[in-house]
């Protein structure tokens, strides 16, 4: 047999994800644009105040990069489910969940790499330095893969639903809850000086767990939606 | 003239119907021995005076809400791992009255914060798990309404179920560590003195009652869910009418 | 027993409106399942019933 090994199978659905991904360059743009925007937002919102900001700076960039991944989510499978090629991936003899995470890792890359990369400039806008501006960057490095983990299991399941976008929002939000956290977490107790190690092994534990559970349930959703 | 009879839902029908009054009638006894005992054999607590009885219902409602979603969630992986249509409709019958014990698990519990911690609401480990069950609870509820599938409707909010029984423990424990953090704003809820063996009796007969409630609500919905679906033209065949008739005979006591 | 009189149980030792408003919002929103489930039960009949009646 002339099948594919699993890891050419994976290599292959991560290489079409980013190609498709550069073709539509402008969908990345969006994103991070969004992303600076609404971190620009606050301090227009609450006033400029130095410490006011630095306050609420780690939970505000969490929360944004949240809702950035949120909001990439129906990317994920919606064209492929469209065209058909969803079905198809679903026929191939390796096993879903594995290609789920290829697609997963692609949309991470193409939604969370560029938030993860800029972080460093938005945390400057909240008067964080230094060492802070490492913690945060560590944090969304290790919570945004989790976020999209987790947000596919929503995406999957809203699959072709009228209203997805928001149905999706209203499931996937709770089960952000411990990554924000913990993430918000390290940046404000890296801030406090007490040290950040703690709360990014807990974030590390999120990415484990999810790791393990969220591309196989993933991959149950998507033959429900796919039958 | 089969569709009555050919599978669990069908013999499950009459079943119901004759169970629910007699788990109506153990759910009025219980809460009234239980209210009864709360209010009049308990004593008033030293600390916090006469408040304290909301958790009566406060407690009860808290532990209904999380039971519930446990059992909904047992039922979603039954469900999934014998393809049961039964466990599907046992989950779809749950998930409102496990959000309706969420919901009022939060207003009494701002009811009795305001009054012994001045505030009616602080972001206490237990008070954001439950506020996080409640959107799920929401959230799978909503799920099921916007799919017209049904097959898909079931299966799909099962998997949520699933999810969502992973997340609450990890949201508790998180919420736990946050308030570590963030020191100002911990309250502890545990720092009430040791009960008095009434009030903790008390409190066990409550649950009882909801429990018993739960469960004779549950079997009402779950008929209703069984008509509902029996109408579905994935059950192939419509009712005839004399099975109508005996439907009717059947639901006499709901 | 520890209530002297009616009014002292209704005022809860000055809690009245909270231990009342937990219990009547709780025996407020039972009822109302009850009511809503009975009033569904008795639609999903109903409706089954014109279906089957006007269908075949």
């Amino acid at each position: 047999m002339s099948q594919p090994s699993l890891s050419e199978a994976l290599r292959g659905v991560v290489r079409r994800d980013l190609l498709l991904a550069m073709r539509h360059r402008s969908d990345v743009a969006m994103s991070v644009f969004f992303v600076v925007i609404v971190a620009s937002l606050f301090p227009l919102g609450v006033g400029p105040e130095s410490a006011v900001l630095r306050m609420i700076g780690p939970g505000v960039l969490w929360v944004t990069a949240l809702l950035a991944c949120l909001l990439s989510l129906g990317r994920l499978f919606t064209a492929d489910y469209l065209d058909g090629v969803l079905e198809q991936t679903a026929l191939i003899p390796q096993p879903l969940a594995v290609l789920v995470l290829g697609k997963v890792f692609a949309h991470w890359v193409i939604s969370g790499l560029p938030v993860v990369l800029l972080s460093p400039l938005l945390g400057l806008q909240f008067g964080l330095s230094g060492e802070t501006l490492g913690v945060l960057t560590l944090s969304l490095l290790l919570g945004t893969p989790t976020l999209s983990m987790i947000g596919a299991i929503g995406a999957a399941l809203t699959l072709g639903l009228r209203g997805s976008g928001l149905l999706v929002a209203l499931l996937v939000l709770p089960l952000f809850v411990p990554v924000l956290i913990f993430g918000a977490g390290a940046v404000t107790s890296s801030l406090a000086g007490i040290g950040s190690e703690a709360n990014l092994s807990l974030l590390g534990a999120c990415f484990m767990l999810s790791l393990a559970f969220a591309p196989w349930a993933t991959a149950v959703a998507l033959r429900i939606a796919l039958e | 003239m089969n569709w009555f009879k050919y599978s669990s839902p069908q013999a499950f029908y009459p079943l119901a119907g004759k169970l629910i009054p007699w788990f109506a009638a153990a759910a009025l006894g219980l809460m009234g021995v239980g209210l009864y005992l709360g209010f009049f054999v308990a004593p008033t607590d030293f600390q916090q005076g006469e408040s304290y009885r909301i958790i009566f219902v406060h407690v009860p409602a808290a532990w209904m809400s999380m039971f519930l979603y446990v059992l909904m969630a047992l039922w979603a992986g039954l469900g999934l791992g014998l393809h049961a249509r039964a466990s599907f409709m046992m989950t779809q019958a749950i998930a409102p009255t496990g959000a309706l014990f969420t919901f009022l698990a939060l207003l009494t519990g701002a009811m009795w914060g305001k009054p012994t911690w001045g505030a009616w609401w602080v972001w206490d480990a237990r008070l954001t798990s439950e506020l996080i069950l409640l959107f799920q609870y929401i959230g799978l509820i909503l799920l099921r309404a916007s799919i017209d599938d049904v097959r898909r409707a079931d299966r799909a909010s099962a998997v949520f179920a699933l999810v969502g029984v992973v997340n609450v423990p990890i949201i508790y424990f998180s919420v736990k560590w946050w308030n570590t953090l963030h020191q100002g704003a911990s309250v502890s809820m545990t720092a009430s003195p040791k009960m008095a063996t009434t009030m903790v009796t008390a409190m066990l007969v409550m649950t009882l009652g909801f429990w018993m409630y739960s469960i004779a609500v549950t079997l009402a919905r779950m008929r209703c869910v069984i008509v509902e679906r029996a109408r579905q033209p994935s059950w192939g065949t419509q009712a005839p009418a004399q099975d109508v008739a005996e439907v009717r005979e059947c639901s006499g006591g709901v | 027993m520890q209530w002297g009189s009616l009014t002292e149980f209704f005022a809860m030792g000055g809690y009245g409106l909270y231990v009342w408003t937990s219990f009547g919002a709780t025996a407020l929103c039972l009822v109302g399942e009850v009511l809503a489930v009975w009033r569904r039960h008795a639609a999903a009949l109903a409706q089954t019933r014109a279906v089957a009646s006007g269908g075949d």
